[in-house]
């Protein structure tokens, strides 16, 4: 559906670092995307503010060297990605141009490159038929991208029922050839290639539903998946101040995870961070198809030097492919670190807008912001009985580690799951630095998944892991008397309390994430561990005094954390275990 | 910078600030150079036809009929091998009472590396300090600040580390360096005998501290030159970013922006991410390492300085008296390599992480220990013994004047394990129990 063009020209009024204010001779629209036009180059903006015939706009590339009275063409549409296949294993910058195919060292303002390949060829399946009736979001065919089912659907924007009067027969086409003709109500016929463009902060909402989630979403990290469990299609966040080990948590969950799609949205945080990943990701193998995990991957890169326009655009264009693939019935793992950033970015804008700040700063609808973007994860049922899921983890860097500062209050409403980042924990190297009492997963509540681990995992999975929950409480309580009453001033009793909760920590809890064997531990693994765990701490050791708990708990963790370190059921897993049984033999 | 023939000479100066002035001009481009009464100025907002310029040299006795003159460019330096072995001031204008550099005019500041052209880091930096190398081991292409207290000697550790990398080119930026802390460093760099692979951009605190803010950009500047022209590996040292902070919160506060936390300007960490970023590892071998200072004040590292400045760096060292030992130490608690992942146990000994994650778990049960020492509370047998280690390895590892190889502190490490604690104590993969454990 092509739109009409207008073509409002403006001219430069004002400059303040990347905000631009235009005197503008035509009408324009909120967030409308224009290109000021400067020594043979356009530099993308987006329309923040309208006033009169004064517009604010925010410029997406440094503003050096530009001048009063420079020209200013309006593109009638707001920020949008283009959608289609070839996405996937791609590195994007946040306005989704393909930063492989830029040339040269340094990014050159105004190189805009295309998101796809228009040159490729993809074999092409019919889903539909003609004369089918359609709407938007529906599958008309699919096409196989990298391991990928990709549906090729009908576009978002078409509103209303359509029928379907052509449709290419299997072979294989262009992104931009015509695959099908759909007609609307009234006949008017209307072409559909293989890509189509949508608006990246207006939701995808081409599903039925949206129920509650149920399904475990396995991450192979045990403090999640044992302890907090999130689901797919949840939301999840993981507040920490810097050192805590955020990236190193959400590097290995991106791995992990058992999601179809991944796609991590690298959001004003460390060039090498984002390298590591184009580094690591085509390297490393995909553990569900033998093949390389970057090929069910895209990265969205606005790096903490890019410019700071493009930060917040980066978010949302993540979401957006991420609900492109959702309607195709793919679970899609989306993972944005850091939403903080993004919040510094708005905070940045509306500081040069002079508008009356919030709380620290930040503009007054930062909730409002956040909370809307994360209700665009989800469960849904497509039209067509299908399901897919987006599941979605922020991370957020609070100012100073202090987690009552605004985005963290925000976020907290709005997400699910709650991963606290204690310094405590990550002082000591206990890591992954999860704080296991602060942090909940509101999904182990929800009857919908107590029913899926009962069935998926063991009967008694849920009390088993309130006790896990409760033998950590109680073991911080005891600490914390031992340590104000001294080690002979209790009874030994709370030192056995002490060290059961330890026994949990640093085998359950605390796990390698640079070890082959330790980073990932499946659910079967991750049963046997907790039952083989809580056994011990079911077992009323006999102590004459307090300083023979230590080495003997000691020794109890020192073999554990040897099986952690062994492949499942090898030999030397098992005659750990038969070690650690001659050990609990010892004093039962 | 003499002016050209024919430029238009703006004597209205309509509005003075501390730090900037505004006037009426037409045709000037953003962040345009300027002169203001021969002091250098940028201009830093344009509305309408009202140009406001941040003078760098401070606004203090400029007359509203001042003579303005604009330049027509961003600031720049201009790059050549000759800049080697010299100093400048933040203009990038000699201070060593040699000639002027020639060379291409390259403008400061300039864009971002397209970061699918970056290199993931995987050469180590070796500096023979055992609370660097062995547990924050520093990799090229990395971004690490000291967190210090000024009374700390981190100037002295910063150009014992500069010396002892293997660097082809080390470029310091000094930002409201005492000129004693200027002259040391200059010292530093003449007994070395390696002033022809050093440059210096300095600014001191006689100088204006408006004029820091084009200190890093500057030498950073140069850096690109060395590590992406010639190739080769450039270490920079950056002292004191805090000091840098403070200049920007001064422009900023003048401008009449809101402040955010700790009255720093709102894009504190768009700004100090700028400079920062600008470390990096080349595919074909050039790269810019950066180590900074950020001081902090009463070791608070919550203020929003050097909070913003951890989240992008790349870890954080922390020096600290250990009164146990009467040596300056680099706490291991504190102190974080985030690159070192990349390094230690693929281009050191595989040994090496478990060795690190061991000792460093066996000091902080010593700190315990001491705590309760403290407290009156009885020590256990596995108290004492951790005590005296915590003592032996602050002395022989993290002392920061230690200066041996890596392996040999690996080894030093095994030997004080195997001295003070038994087999299932030090709890480490078998393997390498096996292979280097010291006692029976």
């Amino acid at each position: 559906m092509e739109k009409e063009v207008k073509q409002t020209k403006g001219k430069i009024a004002g400059i303040i670092a990347n905000l631009v204010t235009v005197e503008v001779d035509g009408p324009v629209s909120q967030n409308e995307i224009c290109y000021i036009k400067h020594a043979g180059i356009d530099l993308m903006a987006e329309v923040i503010k309208v006033f009169e015939k004064k517009v604010f706009i925010q410029v997406f590339e440094s503003t050096r060297g530009l001048k009063i009275g420079q020209e200013v063409e309006f593109s009638g549409g707001m920020l949008e990605v283009t959608l289609g296949p070839g996405i996937l294993s791609r590195n994007y910058d946040g306005l989704q141009h393909d930063l492989d195919r830029m040339e040269g060292v340094f990014l050159k303002r105004g190189d805009y490159t295309d998101a796809l390949d228009y040159e490729k060829t993809w074999d092409f399946t019919p889903l539909a038929n003609i004369g089918d009736t359609v709407i938007a979001g529906d599958w008309l065919g699919e096409v196989t991208e990298n391991v990928i089912p990709h549906k090729i659907m009908v576009p978002f924007s078409f509103s209303g029922k359509f029928t379907i009067k052509k449709l290419a027969a299997a072979g294989s086409y262009k992104v931009l050839d015509e695959i099908a003709i759909l007609a609307d109500s009234k006949g008017t016929e209307y072409k559909v290639t293989m890509t189509q463009k949508w608006p990246v902060k207006i939701p995808v909402k081409t599903y039925v539903n949206k129920p509650r989630p149920y399904k475990l979403l396995e991450t192979g990290v045990r403090t999640i998946d044992t302890l907090n469990p999130i689901v797919e299609g949840g939301t999840g966040f993981i507040p920490g101040p810097f050192g805590s080990g955020k990236t190193v948590m959400q590097q290995a969950i991106s791995k992990q995870a058992e999601a179809d799609i991944v796609i991590v949205a690298a959001c004003g945080e460390r060039a090498n961070e984002v390298v590591e990943i184009f580094t690591e990701f085509p390297e490393l193998e995909d553990p569900r198809t033998g093949r390389k995990l970057m090929e069910r991957t895209t990265i969205i890169a606005n790096t903490s030097n890019m410019p700071v326009a493009a930060r917040e655009a980066s978010v949302y264009t993540a979401m957006t492919i991420a609900e492109y693939y959702r309607t195709m019935g793919l679970k899609v793992l989306l993972l944005a670190d850091s939403t903080s950033r993004w919040a510094q970015a708005l905070r940045e804008m509306s500081n040069r807008m002079e508008e009356l700040p919030g709380p620290d700063a930040f503009p007054m609808d930062l909730p409002a912001i956040i909370s809307n973007f994360y209700s665009r994860a989800g469960f849904v049922h497509l039209n067509n009985g299908a399901t897919g899921s987006i599941t979605f983890i922020g991370t957020v860097s609070p100012a100073g580690g202090n987690l009552k500062e605004p985005v963290t209050e925000s976020t907290k409403k709005a997400a699910r799951c709650f991963y606290a980042l204690s310094q405590q924990r990550a002082d000591s190297k206990r890591y992954p630095a999860i704080d296991p009492i602060d942090s909940y997963s509101k999904y182990l509540e929800y009857p919908e998944l107590q029913e899926y681990l009962k069935t998926n995992i063991s009967e008694n999975w849920i009390d088993q892991v309130l006790r896990a929950k409760n033998f950590l409480l109680r073991g911080k309580e005891a600490s914390e008397q031992i340590n104000i009453l001294g080690d002979d001033g209790v009874p030994v009793d709370y030192h056995l309390r002490f060290w059961r909760g330890e026994v949990i920590d640093f085998v359950v809890l605390q796990q390698d994430a640079f070890d082959e064997i330790d980073k990932r531990t499946s659910l079967e693994r991750q049963k046997f561990l907790l039952e083989t765990v809580l056994e011990i701490c079911d077992i009323d050791f006999r102590f004459e005094s307090f300083d023979e708990v230590n080495p003997y708990f000691k020794r109890i963790i020192n073999t554990l954390k040897q099986m952690n370190y062994s492949e499942y059921k090898s030999e030397k897993f098992n005659s750990f275990y038969n070690e650690l049984q001659t050990i609990i033999g010892e004093r039962k | 910078m003499e002016t050209k023939a024919f430029q238009k000479i703006y004597t209205k100066i309509i509005q003075i600030t501390k730090a900037t002035c505004s006037l009426r001009a037409t045709g000037v481009g953003y962040e345009e150079l300027a002169m203001v009464n021969g002091r250098l100025a940028q201009v830093v907002k344009i509305i309408g036809d009202v140009v406001t310029l941040q003078v760098f040299g401070g606004t203090e006795g400029i007359p509203t009929n001042a003579e303005v003159v604009f330049m027509g460019k961003p600031p720049v330096l201009k790059v050549s091998d000759d800049l080697a072995g010299r100093f400048f001031n933040a203009f990038g204008n000699p201070i060593d009472g040699g000639p002027e550099v020639e060379g291409e005019e390259r403008e400061i500041g300039g864009p971002s590396v397209n970061p699918v052209r970056r290199k993931q880091p995987s050469e180590l930096i070796a500096t023979g300090i055992a609370g660097i190398d062995m547990n924050n081991t520093l990799v090229t292409g990395q971004k690490i600040p000291f967190f210090a207290d000024p009374d700390q000697p981190f100037n002295q550790v910063m150009a014992m580390v500069a010396m002892r990398a293997k660097a082809d080119k080390i470029i310091l930026g000094g930002m409201g360096l005492t000129n004693d802390d200027y002259l040391f460093y200059k010292n530093v760099f003449e007994n070395a005998g390696a002033l022809e692979r050093i440059i210096s951009f300095v600014n001191t605190t006689e100088n204006p501290p408006v004029e820091r803010l084009l200190v890093p950009d500057m030498a950073l500047t140069a850096a690109e030159y060395f590590a992406v022209d010639k190739k080769q590996s450039v270490l920079v040292l950056l002292t004191d970013m805090t000091l840098y902070a403070d200049a920007l919160s001064i422009v900023s506060n003048r401008m009449d922006q809101i402040p955010s936390k700790d009255s720093m300007p709102g894009s504190l960490y768009s700004d100090l991410a700028k400079i920062y970023e600008k470390a990096v590892q080349f595919p074909d071998g050039g790269s810019i390492t950066i180590i900074a200072v950020t001081t902090l004040s009463g070791g608070d590292i919550t203020h929003a300085i050097p909070d913003n400045t951890g989240y992008i760096t790349e870890g954080q060292l922390f020096l600290r008296k250990d009164s146990d030992i009467g040596k300056v130490i680099v706490d291991p608690f504190r102190s974080l390599s985030r690159l070192k992942q990349l390094v230690i146990g693929k281009k050191t000994r595989k040994d090496h992480p478990q060795v690190m994650n061991t000792a460093i778990r066996l000091f902080a049960d010593a700190a315990q220990a001491k705590t309760k020492l403290e407290n009156g509370f009885d020590l256990t047998d596995y108290d004492e013994r951790t005590l005296k280690f915590g003592k032996e390895y602050s002395d022989k590892l993290l002392a920061i004047d230690v200066n041996i190889d890596i392996d040999m502190m690996l080894d030093t490490a095994w030997s004080l394990f195997a001295k003070y604690f038994s087999k299932a104590e030090v709890a480490i993969r078998s393997e390498f129990m096996d292979l280097y454990w010291k006692g029976e």
